[in-house]
């Protein structure tokens, strides 16, 4: 650097100008160099922690968690010894799962239930997607139809099997028909927010740049909406699982596949409840599978390339 | 070494130093009022001005003078109430204070970004991004992602995506306000060579007086509430001056002496 001038000048304001000189006088290359080393004390050293690490970190501790719980489980019922109908022990649970396993109900459940789930998810991605977009573009629309929504979120979608029994019977679109009612609104309202969220700093510079309107919409706009979409489209799963399950519970018979509800009120018939908490224990296993293998990494990826990392050090 | 000048804009219009005088302005601005709402207070009143093209000119004054509102009117951003703004070239960049990348890209798809709303050709992007990265010399954090870049790293990304529009114009509003000094100081030295290199017509607006003076080959003071031109510097000589060089601290005495009145009859 040219040594600090701002002494001699205010001491001698009028003849000192020599002292400073022009900055061109120096080769371009100077302030190359200095901005590059500027740049480097600047940077943020990185931090990222190896997959392994953190699947580890990850995965350890609610693994020991588990087989705490478990442990606690099993003494109590070789301590205690309760009636086995009434309190079945984690062996007992295991046999069931082997018992559905052996004879092939569990895959039967399993894949019927993952399937109905999946495609009524999908179908709930395609209506509310366009949806959310109509909502948070047309004014009109969503001062009219936007609490109504938010009311139907709030609505257990449970509420609309009896409903729906009576308009399709016992067959599948009354499943489908309940997936809808709960995982729409989810998603529809998560769009709405993540655009409601973009920053307006964003679409200015968007129209700044020259971006018409279907331009702003798709290259600002919507990406800057994704991680809300996304939020949205995780919650639309959980009310697609939560109502599938619960519509199957209650409409059993007809056309009606077995799923992973059928099992469980089929076995609550049977008064098994080693199967009853067995099959318990299997929705909620799919709920957290699909949520490790499908949403999560999405997330973190979502989140990483924005530097939004959740609970990263950046 | 100033030459302070009668505060009636619409003379300077008229014997304007310029380069070239017989040139049409490349910003002229006639009259121009301003207020929100129907009723609402006067924003800016009969502000009058041309700027050359090529010229670098500071509008200074304090918060909540109207300077901001006067860039957004020349950007296209907002309407005027009176009066007109002509901007020759038709439209023109516009940097702002937060650099405003789009963080789901990186630095170089940043630019690239604006040449695409340009249309420059898919093919031709991604060597054009470079080169313009290299300008503000950048050019090796093109993969980086905004996040992952300092806070004037992003400053220069967002300058280099202004160069991106390739328009005659660019307006800058406080762009600087938000950098610590010492990285303020070099990228002072980057515009002004930017500015050197690409002989864009630049309208910046900062309510740093030493900044303003530091840059500007006109420094206009608006005095606010409303918002008018209260007086303008001419600065002359064409070398690059440094900030801390004794006749930007004279300069800045001066424009802070009589920034000071105006605010002062606010006081009132």
């Amino acid at each position: 650097m040219q040594p600090d001038t701002s002494t001699a000048a205010l001491a001698a304001p009028s003849g000192a100008v020599s002292d400073s000189p022009p900055a061109d006088a120096r080769p371009a290359d100077d302030l190359r160099t200095l901005e590059s080393g500027l740049d480097a004390l600047q940077a943020i050293p990185g931090t990222e922690k190896g997959s392994l690490r953190r699947i580890l970190e990850g995965v350890l501790p609610p693994v020991f968690l588990l087989l705490g719980l478990v442990a606690a489980w099993q003494l109590y019922v070789a301590i205690a010894r309760p009636r086995p109908d009434l309190v079945p022990g984690p062996l007992d649970v295991l046999g069931a799962i082997g018992a559905a396993w052996a004879d092939g109900r569990l895959q039967l459940a399993v894949l019927t239930s993952l399937e109905r789930g999946g495609v009524g998810f999908l179908i709930a991605v395609a209506i509310g997607t366009p949806l959310g977009l109509l909502l948070a573009e047309c004014r009109p629309l969503r001062l009219a139809l936007g609490p109504l929504l938010s009311g139907l979120q709030v609505l257990p979608s449970v509420a609309w099997v009896p409903a729906a029994i009576i308009w399709f019977g016992l067959s599948d679109a009354t499943v489908y028909f309940v997936v809808l009612m709960g995982a729409v609104p989810s998603i529809a309202n998560g769009l709405v927010s993540g655009i409601d969220q973009v920053p307006p700093q964003l679409r200015r510079v968007g129209t700044v740049l020259g971006a018409g309107r279907i331009q702003l919409a798709t290259l600002v706009v919507l990406p800057a909406a994704l991680p809300g979409y996304f939020s949205g489209l995780k919650q639309g799963w959980a009310f697609s699982w939560r109502s599938l399950m619960a519509a199957e519970i209650i409409a059993m018979g007809g056309t009606i596949g077995f799923g992973l509800g059928s099992m469980l009120q089929q076995s609550r018939e049977l008064a098994d409840l080693g199967s009853v908490l067995a099959t318990i224990l299997l929705i909620l296993g799919v709920g957290i599978l699909v949520e490790l293998t499908v949403f999560a990494p999405v997330e973190r990826r979502l989140l990483r390339r924005r530097g939004l990392t959740p609970g990263g050090i950046r | 070494m100033t030459t302070q000048t009668d505060t009636r804009p619409d003379i300077h219009a008229a014997r304007s130093p310029a380069i070239h005088p017989a040139t049409p302005p490349a910003i002229r601005i006639d009259a121009l009022g301003k207020r929100f709402g129907a009723d609402g207070p006067l924003v800016l009143d009969d502000v009058t001005l041309s700027i050359q093209p090529g010229e670098f000119v500071c509008l200074l004054g304090a918060s909540g003078c109207g300077k901001s509102t006067l860039l957004n009117i020349i950007a296209g951003l907002d309407r005027p109430s009176t009066g007109t703004v002509t901007v020759a070239s038709g439209s023109a960049a516009v940097m702002f204070q937060d650099a405003a990348l789009f963080p789901w890209l990186t630095a170089g798809r940043n630019v690239e970004l604006a040449l695409k709303l340009r249309g420059v050709p898919r093919e031709k992007r991604r060597g054009k991004a470079l080169e313009l990265l290299d300008v503000v010399n950048l050019a090796d954090a093109a993969s980086k992602r905004p996040h992952e870049l300092s806070g004037g790293m992003r400053q220069r990304v967002a300058l280099a995506r202004s160069l991106a529009q390739d328009r005659k114009v660019l307006l800058m509003d406080e762009p600087f306000a938000a950098l610590d000094a010492i990285t303020r100081d070099l990228l002072h030295e980057e515009l002004e060579r930017v500015w050197r290199e690409t002989g864009r017509t630049i309208v910046f607006v900062t309510h740093n007086v030493r900044e303003a003076a530091r840059l500007g080959q006109r420094v206009l003071l608006m005095s606010s509430r409303p918002g008018r031109i209260a007086n303008e510097w001419r600065l002359a000589g064409d070398e690059p001056r440094r900030i801390e060089s004794p006749e930007v601290s004279r300069l800045s005495i001066e424009i802070t002496e009589q920034l000071r009145r105006e605010i002062r009859r606010n006081a009132a």
